[in-house]
């Protein structure tokens, strides 16, 4: 009896493997900031608009990240955290992964454009050519700025919900973007200094690789610093309110805090402890993040039921 | 007499066969949802095709 797999060499696909190439965990990160920035817009959009605003952008997202597992195959297969994505084991091929990327990403501009207005979409178009083009081919490979300027891809989806509703960029949008844009470094640089050897193996230039771990931990606290004057600016606007100040100025003086330790400690003092510090600094980063975007629908709950 | 032979492979087939069907499925929801509401956004619009239109001149 002939064997059917003859037929087929490779592991066929099944629907999980084409959604694993959207990054269902990234996609989280973006529609809870993006249903926030739509959230605390000061115009609200239909219900059923904004689940399709949220639907397309978060749809964007996972299409800059096929695209992104299309180009970076063979950096993924090195590197252990990676290795299990659907291109480098084979599951799907890399022509599929570039065909999925593309499609989905002209449907979900294309959609929100006519679902909410012109310039989200555009905003969106950019974050995908951002996140695709300029990080994964251009920057990624050649200088260890790459997680500054990747993070500008994680920054937009708030301020491209903001303007799915009042279909302007203000001030509010943009200290949004700076929250997470300015987040990125430290929170993955304290992940660079306790998960050594990945980067390292792929050949991808961390700064940790490039300017040793001394300057990394110098670079840590000078972003969180900065990272904190904006957190807590965005508590004076229109998008604020006293839930977010009393959270942004509690999160940040304890993120500083942490920061300022790893920035003290040497090399020794890590490996004595197992990277204790560094370790609670990331974990403590995701609350961080979470806390500031969960203060900001906080007061947005409270102004629409007119307490403040 | 039927092939009744399941391969491991068919059940990965079905599965994408019925999660690209509901995706597409899902696409026309979303494309009727929206159209009803932004139709609904619009409000009454006076039609200009019929006799019903004030002001306008009747001549016969």
């Amino acid at each position: 009896m002939a064997d059917i797999s003859v037929h087929t060499p490779e592991r066929e696909a099944e629907f999980g493997d084409y959604f694993a190439l959207l990054k269902p965990r990234v996609m989280t990160l973006v529609v809870f900031t993006a249903l926030v920035g739509l959230l605390v817009a000061p115009v609200s959009l239909h219900p059923f608009v904004a689940f399709c605003a949220i639907l397309f952008i978060a749809v964007g997202g996972g299409a800059s990240g096929a695209l992104n597992m299309w180009w970076d195959a063979d950096i993924d297969a090195v590197m252990k955290r990676t290795a299990r994505r659907p291109v480098p084991s084979g599951r799907v091929s890399g022509g599929e992964a570039l065909a999925i990327g593309l499609a989905l990403s002209g449907f979900s501009v294309l959609m929100l454009g006519l679902a909410t207005n012109w310039l989200a979409a555009g905003l969106l178009a950019f974050t995908i050519f951002f996140y695709a083009v300029v990080y994964s081919m251009w920057l990624k490979r050649s200088t260890p700025q790459n997680i500054v300027i990747g993070g500008a891809a994680g920054a937009f989806p708030p301020m491209i919900g903001w303007v799915a509703a009042t279909g302007s960029v203000s001030l509010e949008s943009v200290l949004m973007f700076a929250l997470i844009f300015l987040w990125t470094p430290p929170h993955f640089w304290a992940l660079a200094l306790f998960m050594r050897s990945d980067y390292d193996d792929a050949g991808v230039p961390m700064l940790t690789v490039t300017h040793g771990r001394r300057s990394t931990r110098r670079h840590i606290l000078a972003y969180t610093a900065i990272l904190a004057s904006f957190a807590v600016w965005l508590g004076f606007t229109s998008a604020g309110g006293p839930v977010y100040l009393v959270a942004a100025v509690a999160l940040n003086a304890w993120f500083l805090k942490g920061a300022w330790e790893i920035s003290r400690r040497d090399e020794d003092m890590a490996e004595a402890d197992n990277f204790a510090v560094e370790k609670a600094f990331f974990k403590f980063s995701l609350l961080y993040l979470f806390i500031h975007f969960g203060a900001l629908l906080a007061d947005a709950a409270l102004r629409a039921g007119g307490i403040i | 007499m039927a092939i009744q032979a399941e391969h491991e492979l068919h059940g990965r087939r079905k599965s994408r066969n019925v999660g690209v069907g509901l995706v597409l499925a899902g696409f026309i929801a979303i494309i009727f949802g929206l159209t009803v509401v932004k139709v609904e956004q619009i409000g009454a619009v006076d039609g200009f095709d019929n006799a019903n239109v004030p002001g306008a001149a009747v001549t016969q």
